[in-house]
């Protein structure tokens, strides 16, 4: 209704005017344009952009595919039928067998769970941490502040990967040990992201306004400052979630990832490493294309939401 | 700007003060005895000799201060799987190895990916643009470990175009150095491209034409210092990605550096070992940061490095 109002505002007054209204006002409300909040504009730029929704969706299938896809084949990820050593795909094993004769197709897709579950929950756990240390260290500022932001400083100059091994050394190789070790360092680009916009947003007048009406600190950080900083942080979730799988796959070629006979995408394109060579191209193709397709599918679906909520393109 | 140099340096040193404790207490807090030989028959004098040898049979307190010390002269102690050497020893024939992979693909990666990232907002929304953003986005999309397998398959193996499996020549150094390099370039490359378009839309742009600068003059003296800005200061994190990615690429390249015996040490259980190249990765990467810091105070004007930054 507002909307009439700044409308009449802008015209000449006439008499015509001042008549009385209809009094229906549930026909009035339908007259009345629908509002345009940012999330559903964002959204309906997102899906302007082919490349991303193509992403999304290959996201989607992916993710499909992990969950039901080890339950498509009578195999399971570890059963070993060694009359059946790199087998070529065929209509018994869709994607061939390894070494020791395990169905490439399940443990693609078993593979798939594992890298996709490490990437949602790093990125999950990154945001809740980053959120909290970027938002309260943003918001305080002055003094707590600068101690924050340097033991961020040295946190960043620990490498992950150094830290991922001595977890694994202390804490022996796993799942576990592995969303540890990321998101340990991980958090970081998020608080930073956060106190940027806290830093930024907590001088606006409406927050101002907020606190002489009483709000207290919790509340202005819940209802004002958070809603804003969703959308850089919402870009850099995404961008977490490849840059998680690729560290998984990574570690797990280094063999110090998850453990036989867990398969992974990494620990699949590792034990092919040896037969490179002998023509058993499936053996490294599959596991290979699969983390480039996702790393693919998360980035440019990262890139085309940045476009999508980024304020200054919008119209 | 001398002032604002010391304190960044007293805080590298502190960082890296802070990072060898970390270390040292992470390593000593794992479970279990590196010198436990189970039931080999080994007496008790020769268990209690090699505690004495590896330092393990004083307090943690005088351990601590003696690791301080000998991390400060650059003495890591001997080595616990290969008796006979000391890490230094390793450590000094490994180092050539690992520094050359990674100043050549740092190199690499920085100059194709200025290139790249120049010549595609020059050409913006055409064929070179287009091409450009492909390759970025194949360098970002595929990990670096399956572009070695590839390399090595299909053009080191099948085509025989570059040696592998041995070093020594420059040759060698070519596709390890490309396979780390890739991502790295893709992220630069994407970088100076954004930026590049932002800064030819500027009014001291036009002003430089309306001079009637050459086009290689406006890039070159006035558009490209702007767009490097933001490169420089992701350098530091891309240093970070190049030497963890070095501990991959020098394994599937059989590459004799330090990532090969860190991987190894690892496995070993070789505490003195994982501890040296812990501390030496980390100083290379704060002394990165320091060094990029500064650079960016340097080049930047606008920033002006005593005021409250700090």
């Amino acid at each position: 209704m507002s909307v009439t109002t700044k409308k009449s505002a802008n015209r000449v007054i006439e008499d015509r005017l001042f008549a009385p209204i209809d009094k229906n006002k549930a026909e009035l409300n339908t007259l009345v344009r629908p509002s345009v909040g940012f999330w559903k504009d964002a959204w309906r730029r997102l899906l302007k952009n082919k490349l991303a929704v193509s992403g999304l969706v290959v996201i989607i299938a992916l993710t499909i595919m992990a969950i039901i896809g080890p339950m498509l084949t009578p195999y399971s990820y570890s059963d070993q039928t060694l009359s059946n050593q790199n087998m070529g795909p065929s209509r018994e094993h869709w994607f061939g067998t390894d070494n020791l004769g395990r169905d490439m197709f399940t443990r693609t897709w078993y593979g798939a769970r594992i890298s996709l579950f490490i990437g949602f929950a790093a990125a999950l756990i990154e945001f809740f941490i980053g959120v909290i240390y970027g938002g309260i260290s943003g918001y305080k500022g002055g003094r707590a502040d600068n101690i924050m932001m340097r033991i961020i400083d040295i946190l960043y100059g620990l490498p992950y990967l150094l830290v991922v091994i001595l977890l694994m050394v202390i804490m022996g190789p796993g799942l576990f040990t592995i969303i540890v070790a990321l998101t340990l360092t991980g958090w970081i680009g998020m608080a930073r992201i956060v106190r940027g916009q806290v830093l930024q947003l907590k001088t606006n007048e409406y927050v101002l306004a907020s606190k002489v009406l009483g709000a207290d600190t919790s509340r202005i950080i819940r209802k004002h400052l958070l809603p804003n900083t969703m959308g850089p942080v919402i870009v850099s979730m995404t961008l977490t979630v490849p840059g998680a799988i690729f560290a998984e796959a990574f570690l797990s070629f280094l063999g110090l990832g998850v453990s036989a006979p867990v398969a992974s995408w990494g620990s699949m394109a590792n034990d092919a490493l040896g037969v490179l060579n002998t023509g058993y191209w499936w053996r490294l193709f599959f596991p290979a294309f699969f983390i480039s397709l996702t790393m693919l599918a998360f980035n440019v679906f990262g890139d085309g939401l940045r476009d999508a909520l980024d304020p200054k393109l919008r119209r | 700007m001398l002032k604002y140099i010391l304190k960044r340096f007293l805080w590298m040193i502190l960082t890296i003060w802070v990072i060898v404790t970390l270390t040292f207490f992470l390593m000593h807090a794992i479970p279990g005895d590196p010198l436990d030989m189970g039931d080999t028959g080994s007496s008790d004098a020769a268990s209690a000799n090699l505690a004495a040898y590896y330092n393990l049979d004083q307090p943690l307190g005088v351990q601590y201060v003696t690791y301080l010390k000998n991390v400060a002269t650059f003495d890591f102690g001997p080595s616990m799987t290969s008796r006979s050497r000391d890490v230094n020893d390793m450590i000094e024939s490994g180092f050539p190895a690992s520094l050359q992979l990674g100043i050549a693909s740092l190199v690499f990666s920085v100059i194709s990916g200025v290139f790249l990232g120049v010549f595609a907002a020059l050409r913006h929304n055409k064929m070179i643009d287009y091409i450009t953003m492909i390759i970025a986005v194949i360098g970002i999309s595929i990990p670096n470990f399956i572009q070695s397998m590839l390399f090595i398959n299909y053009i080191a193996v099948n085509v025989d175009f570059f040696p592998i499996a041995r070093w020594g020549t420059w040759q060698h150094v070519i596709l390890p150095a490309l396979a780390l390099a890739s991502g790295p370039m893709a992220i630069i490359a994407r970088l100076t491209r954004s930026n590049m378009l932002e800064v030819l839309t500027q009014d001291y742009i036009r002003t430089a034409k309306a001079k009637g600068l050459t086009s290689f003059q406006i890039v070159v003296k006035h558009a490209l210092r702007n767009a490097l800005l933001p490169v420089v200061t992701i350098m530091g994190a891309l240093t970070a990605a190049v030497l963890t990615g070095s501990f991959v690429i020098e394994r599937i390249f059989s590459i004799p550096g330090i990532g090969q015996y860190f991987v190894n040490s690892i496995s070993n259980r070789d505490y003195p070992m994982i501890m040296a190249t812990t501390v030496i990765y980390s100083t290379i990467l704060v002394v990165m940061m320091f060094i990029v810091d500064i650079l960016y105070g340097l080049i930047d004007p606008r920033i002006k490095l005593h005021s409250k930054e700090d």
